[in-house]
Protein backbone atom coordinates (compact mmCIF):
# COMPACT_ATOMS: atom_id res chain seq x y z
CA UNK A 1 0.00 0.00 0.00
CA UNK A 2 3.03 2.45 0.67
CA UNK A 3 4.84 2.09 -2.23
CA UNK A 4 1.87 2.57 -4.44
CA UNK A 5 1.21 6.17 -2.41
CA UNK A 6 4.89 6.95 -2.86
CA UNK A 7 4.59 6.29 -6.79
CA UNK A 8 1.06 7.86 -7.43
CA UNK A 9 3.02 11.01 -5.70
CA UNK A 10 6.49 10.85 -8.32
CA UNK A 11 3.73 9.82 -11.58
CA UNK A 12 1.29 12.57 -10.36
CA UNK A 13 4.31 15.05 -9.89
CA UNK A 14 6.00 14.08 -12.87
CA UNK A 15 3.11 14.54 -15.74
CA UNK A 16 2.39 17.70 -13.87
CA UNK A 17 6.19 19.05 -14.93
CA UNK A 18 5.35 17.88 -17.93
CA UNK A 19 2.31 20.48 -18.09
CA UNK A 20 4.50 23.13 -16.19
CA UNK A 21 6.83 22.86 -19.11
CA UNK A 22 4.51 23.45 -21.86
CA UNK A 23 3.44 26.63 -19.49
CA UNK A 24 6.81 28.31 -19.43
CA UNK A 25 9.08 26.33 -22.20
CA UNK A 26 6.57 26.07 -25.04
CA UNK A 27 4.53 29.03 -23.76
CA UNK A 28 1.41 27.30 -24.39
CA UNK A 29 -1.75 28.49 -22.76
CA UNK A 30 -3.73 26.01 -20.15
CA UNK A 31 -6.42 25.11 -22.84
CA UNK A 32 -3.65 24.09 -25.28
CA UNK A 33 -1.35 22.62 -22.65
CA UNK A 34 -4.86 20.22 -21.24
CA UNK A 35 -5.81 19.57 -24.61
CA UNK A 36 -2.71 18.37 -26.11
CA UNK A 37 -2.17 16.01 -22.26
CA UNK A 38 -5.66 14.42 -23.47
CA UNK A 39 -4.90 13.53 -26.94
CA UNK A 40 -1.27 12.37 -25.56
CA UNK A 41 -3.35 10.36 -23.11
CA UNK A 42 -5.38 9.11 -26.00
CA UNK A 43 -2.86 7.63 -28.33
CA UNK A 44 -1.05 6.24 -25.31
CA UNK A 45 -4.25 4.08 -24.47
CA UNK A 46 -4.48 3.12 -27.70
CA UNK A 47 -1.19 1.81 -27.95
CA UNK A 48 -2.45 0.63 -24.74
CA UNK A 49 0.39 1.45 -22.81
CA UNK A 50 -1.51 3.71 -20.13
CA UNK A 51 -3.37 0.96 -18.54
CA UNK A 52 0.00 -0.51 -16.74
CA UNK A 53 0.79 3.24 -15.88
CA UNK A 54 -2.40 2.92 -14.15
CA UNK A 55 -1.39 -0.46 -12.62
CA UNK A 56 1.72 0.81 -11.37
CA UNK A 57 0.94 4.14 -10.01
CA UNK A 58 -3.03 4.13 -9.62
CA UNK A 59 -4.15 7.60 -8.61
CA UNK A 60 -0.71 9.27 -9.81
CA UNK A 61 -1.91 7.77 -13.68
CA UNK A 62 -5.86 8.43 -13.32
CA UNK A 63 -6.29 12.01 -11.75
CA UNK A 64 -4.22 13.84 -14.06
CA UNK A 65 -6.34 14.69 -17.10
CA UNK A 66 -4.43 11.97 -19.93
CA UNK A 67 -6.38 9.79 -17.61
CA UNK A 68 -9.30 11.31 -19.89
CA UNK A 69 -7.86 10.59 -23.35
CA UNK A 70 -7.39 6.65 -21.82
CA UNK A 71 -10.10 6.48 -20.58
CA UNK A 72 -12.42 7.60 -23.52
CA UNK A 73 -10.38 5.38 -25.81
CA UNK A 74 -10.77 2.18 -23.36
CA UNK A 75 -14.54 3.19 -22.94
CA UNK A 76 -15.00 3.30 -27.09
CA UNK A 77 -12.89 0.23 -27.47
CA UNK A 78 -14.83 -2.30 -25.36
CA UNK A 79 -17.75 -1.36 -26.53
CA UNK A 80 -16.53 -2.04 -30.16
CA UNK A 81 -15.60 -5.25 -29.32
CA UNK A 82 -18.64 -6.11 -28.08
CA UNK A 83 -20.90 -3.93 -31.39
CA UNK A 84 -18.41 -3.56 -33.62
CA UNK A 85 -17.45 -0.15 -35.51
CA UNK A 86 -20.88 1.75 -34.22
CA UNK A 87 -19.32 0.81 -30.34
CA UNK A 88 -16.89 3.54 -31.04
CA UNK A 89 -19.37 6.36 -31.02
CA UNK A 90 -21.81 4.27 -28.53
CA UNK A 91 -18.76 3.73 -25.71
CA UNK A 92 -16.90 6.84 -25.70
CA UNK A 93 -18.19 8.03 -22.09
CA UNK A 94 -18.47 5.18 -21.09
CA UNK A 95 -16.03 5.00 -18.00
CA UNK A 96 -15.83 8.70 -18.06
CA UNK A 97 -19.29 9.57 -17.67
CA UNK A 98 -18.60 9.87 -13.69
CA UNK A 99 -16.26 12.40 -14.47
CA UNK A 100 -18.12 14.68 -16.87
CA UNK A 101 -21.89 13.77 -14.64
CA UNK A 102 -19.88 14.85 -11.73
CA UNK A 103 -18.54 18.60 -13.83
CA UNK A 104 -21.86 19.70 -14.75
CA UNK A 105 -23.86 18.58 -11.63
CA UNK A 106 -21.70 19.95 -8.96
CA UNK A 107 -20.72 22.83 -11.78
CA UNK A 108 -24.27 23.63 -11.37
CA UNK A 109 -24.85 23.20 -7.37
CA UNK A 110 -21.62 25.53 -7.16
CA UNK A 111 -23.52 28.24 -9.37
CA UNK A 112 -26.42 27.94 -6.73
CA UNK A 113 -24.28 27.78 -4.01
CA UNK A 114 -21.89 30.12 -4.68
CA UNK A 115 -21.72 34.03 -5.46
CA UNK A 116 -18.93 35.09 -7.70
CA UNK A 117 -15.93 36.92 -6.00
CA UNK A 118 -14.42 40.43 -6.97
CA UNK B 1 -0.36 38.32 -36.99
CA UNK B 2 2.23 37.90 -39.97
CA UNK B 3 5.10 37.09 -38.54
CA UNK B 4 7.68 37.00 -41.70
CA UNK B 5 7.17 40.85 -43.01
CA UNK B 6 8.12 43.25 -40.00
CA UNK B 7 9.17 46.65 -40.57
CA UNK B 8 12.42 47.81 -38.63
CA UNK B 9 10.59 49.51 -36.43
CA UNK B 10 8.73 45.91 -35.12
CA UNK B 11 11.62 44.26 -35.27
CA UNK B 12 13.82 46.92 -32.60
CA UNK B 13 10.52 46.53 -30.69
CA UNK B 14 10.60 42.86 -30.40
CA UNK B 15 14.37 43.02 -29.58
CA UNK B 16 13.63 45.96 -26.70
CA UNK B 17 10.44 43.25 -25.78
CA UNK B 18 13.03 40.62 -25.33
CA UNK B 19 15.21 42.96 -23.32
CA UNK B 20 12.72 43.12 -20.59
CA UNK B 21 10.33 40.61 -21.08
CA UNK B 22 10.62 38.25 -16.96
CA UNK B 23 12.44 35.69 -17.29
CA UNK B 24 10.08 32.64 -15.96
CA UNK B 25 11.56 30.60 -12.67
CA UNK B 26 11.26 27.29 -15.00
CA UNK B 27 12.82 24.95 -12.45
CA UNK B 28 10.96 26.76 -9.12
CA UNK B 29 7.63 26.19 -11.03
CA UNK B 30 8.60 22.86 -11.93
CA UNK B 31 9.61 21.97 -8.48
CA UNK B 32 5.82 23.41 -7.33
CA UNK B 33 3.95 22.23 -10.18
CA UNK B 34 5.68 18.17 -8.86
CA UNK B 35 4.86 18.97 -4.85
CA UNK B 36 1.47 20.46 -5.78
CA UNK B 37 0.07 17.65 -8.27
CA UNK B 38 2.00 14.72 -6.49
CA UNK B 39 -0.20 15.72 -3.53
CA UNK B 40 -3.23 15.94 -4.70
CA UNK B 41 -2.66 12.45 -7.10
CA UNK B 42 -1.83 11.57 -3.09
CA UNK B 43 -5.20 12.19 -1.73
CA UNK B 44 -6.71 10.95 -5.01
CA UNK B 45 -4.98 7.67 -4.20
CA UNK B 46 -6.29 7.44 -0.36
CA UNK B 47 -9.84 7.85 -1.78
CA UNK B 48 -9.24 5.54 -3.90
CA UNK B 49 -8.47 3.36 -0.79
CA UNK B 50 -11.16 4.27 0.68
CA UNK B 51 -13.67 3.20 -1.54
CA UNK B 52 -12.32 -0.27 -2.53
CA UNK B 53 -12.15 -1.20 1.45
CA UNK B 54 -15.53 0.42 2.61
CA UNK B 55 -17.66 0.35 -0.69
CA UNK B 56 -15.68 -3.04 -2.47
CA UNK B 57 -14.85 -1.25 -5.61
CA UNK B 58 -11.92 -2.88 -7.46
CA UNK B 59 -8.94 -1.27 -8.03
CA UNK B 60 -10.22 -1.04 -11.92
CA UNK B 61 -13.44 0.56 -11.14
CA UNK B 62 -12.59 2.46 -8.21
CA UNK B 63 -11.21 5.80 -10.05
CA UNK B 64 -14.45 6.40 -11.20
CA UNK B 65 -15.95 7.20 -7.78
CA UNK B 66 -12.92 8.89 -6.78
CA UNK B 67 -12.88 11.20 -9.83
CA UNK B 68 -16.23 12.64 -8.78
CA UNK B 69 -14.93 13.24 -5.10
CA UNK B 70 -12.12 14.99 -6.57
CA UNK B 71 -14.00 17.24 -8.57
CA UNK B 72 -17.02 17.55 -5.42
CA UNK B 73 -13.72 18.92 -3.51
CA UNK B 74 -12.80 21.48 -6.29
CA UNK B 75 -16.55 22.49 -6.37
CA UNK B 76 -15.95 23.58 -2.63
CA UNK B 77 -12.39 24.42 -2.81
CA UNK B 78 -13.37 26.37 -6.26
CA UNK B 79 -16.31 28.41 -4.49
CA UNK B 80 -14.53 29.28 -1.56
CA UNK B 81 -11.74 30.92 -4.01
CA UNK B 82 -9.32 28.77 -2.21
CA UNK B 83 -8.14 26.79 -5.80
CA UNK B 84 -7.39 29.80 -7.35
CA UNK B 85 -5.02 30.77 -4.65
CA UNK B 86 -3.62 27.12 -5.12
CA UNK B 87 -3.63 27.39 -9.06
CA UNK B 88 -1.73 30.72 -8.73
CA UNK B 89 0.93 29.19 -6.78
CA UNK B 90 1.13 25.74 -8.47
CA UNK B 91 0.51 26.27 -12.14
CA UNK B 92 0.27 23.28 -13.71
CA UNK B 93 0.10 21.09 -10.79
CA UNK B 94 -3.66 22.02 -10.02
CA UNK B 95 -4.30 22.33 -13.29
CA UNK B 96 -3.28 19.06 -15.19
CA UNK B 97 -5.30 16.76 -12.13
CA UNK B 98 -8.63 16.38 -12.64
CA UNK B 99 -9.71 18.95 -9.92
CA UNK B 100 -8.50 21.76 -12.36
CA UNK B 101 -10.88 20.21 -14.85
CA UNK B 102 -13.58 20.27 -12.40
CA UNK B 103 -12.29 23.95 -11.62
CA UNK B 104 -12.31 25.24 -14.82
CA UNK B 105 -16.32 23.96 -15.12
CA UNK B 106 -17.02 25.10 -11.91
CA UNK B 107 -15.42 28.76 -11.96
CA UNK B 108 -17.22 29.02 -15.09
CA UNK B 109 -20.49 28.71 -13.88
CA UNK B 110 -20.20 30.23 -11.16
CA UNK B 111 -18.53 33.66 -12.65
CA UNK B 112 -21.52 33.53 -15.49
CA UNK B 113 -24.24 32.89 -12.68
CA UNK B 114 -25.15 36.84 -12.93
CA UNK B 115 -26.21 36.37 -16.77
CA UNK B 116 -28.49 34.05 -15.70
CA UNK B 117 -28.83 30.35 -15.21
CA UNK B 118 -30.08 29.18 -19.07
CA UNK B 119 -27.78 31.37 -21.11
CA UNK B 120 -25.03 32.46 -18.52
CA UNK B 121 -24.38 29.14 -16.46
CA UNK B 122 -25.49 26.69 -18.62
CA UNK B 123 -24.23 28.56 -21.72
CA UNK B 124 -20.60 28.74 -20.62
CA UNK B 125 -20.13 26.39 -18.35
CA UNK B 126 -18.26 24.54 -20.64
CA UNK B 127 -16.38 27.51 -21.71
CA UNK B 128 -12.87 26.44 -20.66
CA UNK B 129 -13.47 22.75 -20.53
CA UNK B 130 -14.93 22.94 -24.06
CA UNK B 131 -11.87 22.25 -25.75
CA UNK B 132 -10.66 19.51 -23.46
CA UNK B 133 -13.65 17.43 -24.27
CA UNK B 134 -13.30 18.24 -27.79
CA UNK B 135 -9.98 17.17 -28.61
CA UNK B 136 -10.05 13.99 -26.20
CA UNK B 137 -13.35 12.94 -27.86
CA UNK B 138 -12.09 13.44 -31.27
CA UNK B 139 -9.08 12.21 -30.68
CA UNK B 140 -10.02 9.36 -28.80
CA UNK B 141 -12.81 8.50 -31.82
CA UNK B 142 -9.61 8.40 -34.35
CA UNK B 143 -7.45 6.14 -32.00
CA UNK B 144 -10.14 3.47 -31.43
CA UNK B 145 -11.83 3.25 -35.12
CA UNK B 146 -8.24 2.98 -36.35
CA UNK B 147 -7.69 0.43 -33.35
CA UNK B 148 -11.32 -1.38 -34.38
CA UNK B 149 -10.58 -1.13 -38.19
CA UNK B 150 -7.11 -2.99 -37.58
CA UNK B 151 -8.53 -5.56 -35.68
CA UNK B 152 -11.76 -6.32 -37.85
CA UNK B 153 -9.13 -6.53 -41.22
CA UNK B 154 -7.02 -8.54 -38.61
CA UNK B 155 -3.80 -6.66 -39.09
CA UNK B 156 -3.41 -6.74 -35.21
Amino acid sequence: MLPMFFWAFVVGGLICVIGQIMFDVLKLTPGHTMSTLVVVGAILGGFGVYDPLIDFAGAGATIPITSFGNSLVNGALQEAEQHGLVGVLTGMFEITSSGISAAVVFGFIGALLFKPKG
Amino acid sequence: MASKNKSPEQKQYEKLEQKHELKRPVLQNCVKAFFVGGTICLIGQAITYFYIYFFHFTEQTAGNPTVATMIFIAMLLTGFGVYDRIGQFAGAGSAVPITGFGNSVISAAIEHRTEGFVLGVGGNMFKLAGSVILFGVFSAFVVALIKTLLQIWGVI
